[in-house]
This record gives C-alpha cells, sequence and structure tokens, in this order.
C-alpha cells in the first residue's frame, strides 16, 4: 500500500456531457491493485456515469483513461471487459431461465473443436468459480431459483469469469441482510488478495469505513478530494460530499402558511413503506429527502392511487378521501409529477395541446364531445404561463427537451386547478435555465396557495426550496427538520441512518 | 406572473395548414389507390360498372367493416381482439337455436347482440381484470366460443330463419342500397364520432401511445379498454345478425378465419398495428378498397385462393410504400 505503486486503472481529466447538464466535468479516479478505494457522492455527483465510461458504455467527451500507465479508449462494453473491468451493478443484468453456469459463461463460453458450447468444461469452470467465493450452490441450478444474495455471488463469479482486473460494485449491499454483507466482506477480502482493483461504491459510510482503503469524492460531476480512509473521519468525508459553492440562487420566499390542506395517517405497504404519518400546509413546500430505494416515490404513487397502500387514511381539508386511481387523486385536487417523465409523465405521439388538456377534458368538452378551440385556449393559457418553448401546440410532445417537457407536464396539472401538487425529482436531468424556471414556479403556486411536496435528491434544491423537509429511510420517516436543523449535514446523516450519538462517540 | 406572460413567446396553435395535413396523409395515399383500383376494375370487365353489379360487390366489405371500425379502436388503444369471427359462429348458432324454439326476429336480434356482448365481456375480464395479453387471450377463446358451437351443431346446420330476418342480409334501403351498407354506413359515421369527436376517442389515443402515462394523467385505462372489448363483441354481434341473414342458416364453420381479413382491413386502412394511431376514414376507404379488389378478380374468375395473394400483396405493398419512398428520398439526399 505505498503511495508511489502506480495504479491499474486511471481515469484523468474525464469530461462527459449529456444535452444541457455536465454529468462529469475534468475528474480524477485512480484504482490500485489489491486495493479498496471508494466513490463517494450524492445522488447525481456523477458516480453512475463514471461506471458507464469505466465498462465502456458511455464514451467520455473529453480526458485520457490509462490502464497501467497507457491510453485506452473503450468503443464498446466488449472493449472494457477485454481490457479486465467488471462491472456488478446495483441491478446486474442476469437471465433467471439460465442455469448459473450459463450465466456465468454467458458470452463467453468454452467451445469445442465443432464450435458448439463445452458444458462440461463450463460447469467444471463454474464449479471452480463458485468455490473459489464460497458458494455451495450447484452450478446447474437455475437462476430463478436463487435468492438475492446468491445471485449477486454469480454476479460476482461473472465478472471473475473474465479474469478482470477490476472489479466495480456498485451498490452491492443495497439488498443483502446483515449476514450476508459480512460474507460480501470476506469476498472482497478474498479479491484482494488476489490483487484485484476494486472500486466500491456505497452511500453507507459503516461500510466505506469497514472495507475501504481508500476514497474519492465527486460532488455534482467534480472531483472534490482523494485519499487514504485512514487519514480521514465521517464528519470529514460527509463535509467533502455536501459542501458547495453556491452556483444556483433560489428564489426568495416568505411562507405564508396556513391550514391543514392534507393529512396522511399510517400509510402502509408490506414491502415498500410503513408508518407515514405527516399533514400539508395550504402554500407550503414541503421537502421529502432521502437515499434511492428510501420509498419516497412508492409512497407518493400510493398516495396518487397508483399502488394500493395496505393501511392509512388520507384526509383532505378534514375528510377522508378514498383513492383509489389517479383518477379518483386528481378529483381529489391530488396530482403528481413523476420522476419518469418519458413512461409516465408525457405521452409521446400526442401533441403538446392534448397532453396538457388529457386530465381536463371534462372542463374543455361539452356533453362528452371535445371542443378543440376550448383545448387549445386551455393549453394556450397554461403554456404561456410556464414559457414554453415550441414551435407550435401542435407538435409532439416527444419532440420536446427535456425542460420542456417537464414544462408540459407540470401545465397538465396545474391546468386541473388542483390543490396538492406532488413533484417527483422535478428537475433530474433538465437544463439550468428550465431548473431555475421550475424552482421559480414552485415558489409562485406555493404563494398563491397551492401545497407543494418535492421529492429530491438534490440537497441544495431541497434546502433552497422546502420550508420543511422530511428525510425517509428504509420506507420509514427518519425525521422532520426544519429551520436551523436543516442543513446539508444533517439530511445526509438521517438519510443515511447516522444518528447524532454515534457521531459523538466517533 | 404577470411579467412571465408578457415575456412568453408566442406560439401558434399549429403550423400546418389542414389542407396541407389531408393532402399528406395516409387515407389520401389510400384514396388514390381506391381510385386506382375502381379505374383499372372497368376497364378489365364490362360487367364491373353495373350498378346492381357493385351492390353485390358491398357484400364482400360490409359485415367485415362492422367489425373493423370496434377493431380499430381496440388497435388503436394497443390490444387486439382475434375471436371476432369465432363470436359470429356462437352468435349465429345462439340464434339458430332460438329458431328452434320459435323465436321471431326481434328475439333473433336481441340475442345475436347479447351474446356478442358477453363474448366481448368474456375476453375483456381476461384481459382488463386478470392483466393477460390480449392476443393470447383471444387466440384461446377464437377455439373456445368456435368450439361451442361446433358441440351444439356438429356436422348439422340450423335454419328456418322468419322471413322478415332476411332483411338485414337480404334487404335494400333505397334502389340498389342494400340494409347491410346502410348499418355499415352508419357505423362507420358513429365510431368517426366517437374516436375523433370525444373524449373517449383522445383517452383510446392516450393509452394507445402510452398507458402507462395515460393512467399516470387520471384516465381510467383498464374501463376504457373494457369497453371497447365490450364494442368489439357486440360490433361482432352485429356482423353476426347480417351475415346468418344473407345466408339464411348456420353452421360452425360460418366466418371461418374473417378475424384476419377485419385485421388486414384494419391495418390496411392505417391504423398502426403498434396502436397510437390511425383514423376511421382510412378504414372505410380500406374496406373499399378490399371490396372492390375482390369483386375485380371475381369478374374475371380468379379463384379464391389467388384473390387471398392479392389481398396479402396488397396490404404488403401498401405499408411498405411509404417506408420504401423515405428510404430512397435518403439515399438521393445522402448521395
Amino acid at each position: 500500500m505505498t503511495e508511489s505503486a502506480m495504479p491499474v486503472v486511471s481515469m484523468d481529466a474525464i469530461t462527459k456531457t449529456f444535452p444541457g447538464v455536465k454529468a462529469l466535468d475534468a475528474v480524477q479516479l485512480d484504482l490500485y491493485a489489491g486495493q479498496v478505494t471508494a466513490l463517494v457522492g450524492e445522488n447525481g455527483a456523477g458516480k453512475s456515469t463514471t461506471v458507464k465510461i469505466l465498462t465502456g458504455i458511455y464514451y467520455p467527451d473529453g480526458g485520457t483513461i490509462r490502464i497501467d500507465g497507457e491510453p485506452v479508449t473503450f468503443s464498446n462494453a466488449n472493449a472494457a471487459a477485454d481490457a479486465g473491468i467488471t462491472a456488478i451493478h446495483q441491478e446486474t443484468v442476469l437471465f433467471d431461465e439460465l442455469s448459473v453456469a450459463e450465466n456465468i459463461f454467458i458470452g463467453h463460453a468454452p467451445r469445442t473443436r465443432w464450435g458448439l458450447i463445452d458444458k462440461v468444461e463450463m460447469q467444471r469452470g463454474a464449479s471452480k468459480l463458485l468455490q473459489s467465493i464460497g458458494a455451495t450452490f450447484h452450478p446447474s441450478t437455475r437462476l430463478r431459483d436463487l435468492g438475492i444474495a446468491n445471485k449477486h455471488l454469480v454476479a460476482i463469479a461473472r465478472a471473475l469469469s473474465v479474469d478482470a482486473r477490476v472489479v466495480i460494485m456498485d451498490e452491492p449491499t443495497a439488498a443483502l441482510s446483515h449476514k450476508e454483507i459480512e460474507e460480501l466482506y470476506e469476498l472482497i477480502e478474498t479479491l484482494k488478495a488476489q490483487g484485484k482493483a476494486i472500486l466500491f461504491i456505497s452511500h453507507k459510510f459503516d461500510e466505506i469505513f469497514r472495507i475501504a482503503d481508500r476514497y474519492t469524492v465527486f460532488r455534482d460531476g467534480a472531483f472534490v478530494g482523494a485519499g487514504f480512509i485512514a487519514d480521514t473521519d465521517q464528519d470529514a468525508l460527509i463535509k467533502l460530499m455536501v459542501g458547495r459553492t453556491v452556483d444556483h440562487i433560489f428564489p426568495e420566499r416568505t411562507p405564508n402558511v396556513a391550514e391543514d390542506v392534507l393529512q396522511v395517517v399510517g400509510y402502509a405497504h408490506p414491502t415498500e413503506f410503513a408508518d407515514i404519518n405527516f399533514t400539508l400546509k395550504r402554500g407550503e413546500i414541503l421537502g421529502f429527502y432521502g437515499l434511492v430505494g428510501a420509498g419516497r416515490s412508492e409512497f407518493m404513487q400510493s398516495l396518487f392511487g397508483i399502488t394500493k397502500p395496505s393501511k392509512g387514511v388520507c384526509k383532505i381539508n378534514g375528510r377522508i378521501r378514498i383513492i383509489r386511481s389517479p383518477a379518483d387523486a386528481v378529483a381529489n385536487g391530488i396530482v403528481y409529477v413523476p420522476e419518469d417523465r418519458g413512461k409516465q409523465g408525457a405521452i409521446m405521439g400526442l401533441p403538446i395541446f392534448q397532453n396538457v388538456t388529457l386530465p381536463s377534458l371534462g372542463r374543455t368538452s361539452k356533453s362528452g364531445f371535445l371542443r378543440l378551440a376550448e383545448e387549445f385556449k386551455l393549453a394556450r393559457q397554461y403554456s404561456e404561463r410556464l414559457d414554453l418553448r415550441a414551435a407550435s401546440l401542435d407538435q409532439d410532445v416527444g419532440n420536446l427537451s427535456g425542460g420542456n417537457q417537464q414544462k408540459v407536464v407540470i401545465a397538465k396539472w396545474l391546468a386541473t386547478q388542483p390543490q396538492v401538487i406532488i413533484m417527483d425529482e422535478p428537475t433530474k436531468g433538465i437544463d439550468i435555465g428550465s431548473k431555475a424556471a421550475v424552482h421559480e414556479f414552485m415558489a409562485e403556486l406555493a404563494a398563491q396557495g397551492l401545497s407543494v411536496i418535492m421529492v429530491s435528491s438534490e440537497i441544495p434544491e431541497v434546502i433552497g426550496m422546502s420550508d420543511r423537509v422530511i428525510v425517509m429511510r428504509d420506507g420509514r420517516i427518519e425525521a422532520e427538520l426544519q429551520g436551523d436543523d436543516l442543513s446539508p449535514e444533517t439530511l445526509v446523516r438521517h438519510a443515511a441512518g447516522i444518528s447524532d450519538t454515534q457521531m459523538e462517540e466517533a | 406572473m404577470s411579467d412571465t406572460t408578457m415575456t412568453a413567446r408566442f406560439v401558434p396553435n399549429r403550423l400546418n395548414s389542414r389542407a396541407s395535413r389531408i393532402l399528406r396523409s395516409w387515407e389520401s395515399l389510400l384514396l388514390v389507390v381506391a381510385v386506382g383500383i375502381f379505374v383499372l376494375n372497368s376497364f378489365a370487365s364490362p360487367y364491373f360498372l353495373n350498378a346492381w353489379n357493385l351492390s353485390d360487390a358491398t357484400y364482400n366489405f360490409t359485415e367485415k367493416g362492422m367489425i373493423a371500425f370496434a377493431m380499430a379502436l381496440l388497435i388503436i388503444s394497443g390490444e387486439i381482439d382475434l375471436s371476432v369471427a369465432s363470436i359470429i359462429a356462437l352468435a349465429s348458432t345462439a340464434m339458430g337455436l332460438a329458431v328452434q324454439y320459435g323465436a321471431g326476429t326481434p328475439e333473433l336480434v336481441v340475442i345475436g347482440l347479447t351474446v356478442g356482448l358477453l363474448c366481448g365481456a368474456f375476453n375483456a375480464i381476461f384481459v382488463t381484470v386478470l392483466g393477460l395479453p390480449s392476443i393470447v387471450v383471444t387466440i384461446g377463446t377464437m377455439s373456445l366460443f368456435r368450439g361451442i358451437s361446433y358441440i351444439i351443431l356438429g356436422d348439422g346446420a340450423y335454419g328456418g330463419y322468419p322471413d322478415s330476418f332476411a332483411w338485414f342480409g337480404q334487404g335494400y334501403i333505397y334502389w340498389v342500397f342494400t340494409a347491410e351498407i346502410g348499418i355499415f354506413a352508419v357505423i362507420a359515421v358513429i365510431y368517426g364520432v366517437v374516436l375523433h369527436k370525444t373524449n373517449f376517442g383522445r383517452a383510446v389515443y392516450a393509452i394507445g401511445n402510452n398507458s402507462t402515462g395515460a393512467l399516470f394523467s387520471g384516465i381510467r385505462v383498464q374501463r376504457v379498454k373494457f369497453i371497447l372489448f365490450l364494442l368489439t363483441g357486440l360490433m361482432s354481434g352485429v356482423a353476426a345478425i347480417c351475415l346468418t341473414s344473407r345466408l339464411g342458416s348456420t353452421r360452425p364453420s360460418i366466418a371461418t378465419g374473417m378475424e384476419l381479413n377485419v385485421v388486414t382491413m384494419v391495418v390496411l386502412g392505417g391504423i398502426n398495428i403498434l396502436g397510437g394511431s390511425g383514423s376511421i376514414p382510412g378504414v372505410v376507404i380500406a374496406a373499399f378498397v378490399m371490396g372492390l379488389v375482390t369483386f375485380g378478380l371475381g369478374l374475371l374468375n380468379v379463384p379464391g385462393i389467388v384473390m387471398s395473394i392479392f389481398i396479402g400483396l396488397l396490404l404488403i405493398g401498401v405499408i411498405a410504400l411509404p417506408r420504401l419512398w423515405t428510404m430512397l428520398a435518403a439515399k438521393r439526399r445522402s448521395a
């Protein structure tokens, strides 16, 4: 573990831009043989993009990747695999209907001299790999008969089967139990001993301090620091993660909150969330913060009638309302701007005006018959209010930019004159200009008496926009923060489940 | 607020005029094809341009067309019903059975429509309540419904329909215009209005383009689909009444293979088989195109097998033409 050792893989000044967003801005990342490097950062810091560049899925716009000091370019995923880089993703692509051995060797199965797959050799190779990582199941087992932890082992065996020098683990513990995580640690130790360079991505600090040798921190797509884990502590890492320069000014707001509009009591779901209780006041912006998978979207979708809660009551203006479908939710004044804009938000293939008026057809039509003039009037009113940029209102929504699609979705819901608007990651993947417009608009809506629930994983957005923030973790409400309690550090701590007492002890 | 309104750019309602949209549409292309076939036919056979012959020719498409309109809505919504011809068999068998017990024309009509609706509801429950893919469900019910007819009828046939019942398939409304073409026209207008002029029709398009998005926009997706299956069943019932009346008897093999003709008509009419787009006028023209081709070839004594080859080529040709056109244009640009 000497400082002078040459990294196996080195990313130097790597830049990647997507339309309107700079996902990575000249970042630096080095991975060393026999060491675990933890890549730390908030959601949206550029971790996933980094993984995709390292595995040849994305092609960087600038910068150099070096392997053993030699510059390389990966034109596709196979090129990266040939260079010995392999990733175990958050949801690794495995094939349920194939056997373990077939999953391990898919794409590079041993061949007989007739060019057919050599099943005997494949079974033998798979057995050996599985043994080396301490897996106890047989290679001919069908994958769908395995549990999640064992599927992970298959993914790891697959990674090893290509004789990888670099193993990327993206949130490998997300779905594992405590015991399984311990087994994973042992496995990582084995891999280290074999001299593999490991990139370990996790939101959980206890894991990072338990297993990593080095760390690299990204923030908003930029490199902010790196070093040895032994030389740092949790507080310092959190500061690096969230400490930021002010690059975006949020609208000034004077919270003008009045009576309760929405009360949620005891909402629960068999697997996704439990014990959700909160109230939302008129004119308030209530932020929901949490890690990916904390159950925020799942809860919001059940409030909107997409999934049924197993328990719980929802009161609007003090009256109990039963919401069985989105149509019920809209009728009761609750609307939802989804995170997955392409699939759940905009209806590509339909023109802008039809997207906007879809939930309001009851108002623009007369006894069930469409009135196009009324539709254009309504669509015009709200798209002008949102400063929509389009060639015409008859244009297909699919041809608009992400930011303008989002404006269409918001216009669609405002046209229904709702009481509560739920916005799930409202500015994810849209350009800075549209982002500011959406923030501006959100503040304006609240000032006009609309209640806003904003689900966001961007800390500055959560702090800059919310009057009050609820932090969720593992499907439950972990904390409710406002005023002086609301800081980047407290948000990250509650979201990651690090209690204050634990911090003091440390 | 007010200043954003003032600085907002003006976005026009539409860019293309109505005339240019119509000229560039699929329906216009199809109309040209229809006129072309009409002209070709009138040169090919001296018997073609005869009002009574043409009137007879409409039977080639009227019954299929009635179902095609309902099928068009179903396919636009992203579903399909392959059991329509078998619904005809079952509805016809039920009517034939009722005749044996002395049912009159009004009762027969009610029975035909009810059996159609029930079959549609049966399909709808499997697709919308249990969430099964409609293509699988209706391939299953295609065998099921016709199978019931075979069990009831075996090798036999029902006949003895009352004289007044013959009006649907053999009667005339005025001069050469048959009762069937009248029913076809009324159904075409109703479906045209429903699809293009009502909130329900808009919901059908929204579901076909993105059913998740439609659900998230407050559309009751499953309810709309349920109604579409009911309507397709109902239209199969109407077609069963007309076809049974025209033939004057019921055999379990009645309307065998008709579902493919109906789907062909719908696709030829410019309805996207993947859902989301298409129009009723397109289906109307497609019905005429198919009727004219069948009739013209019939006058030339072309056997049925060859006729289906023609229909198949026509379908593939008309669908491939625009794609070929754009490919050629792209090639010319790049060259």
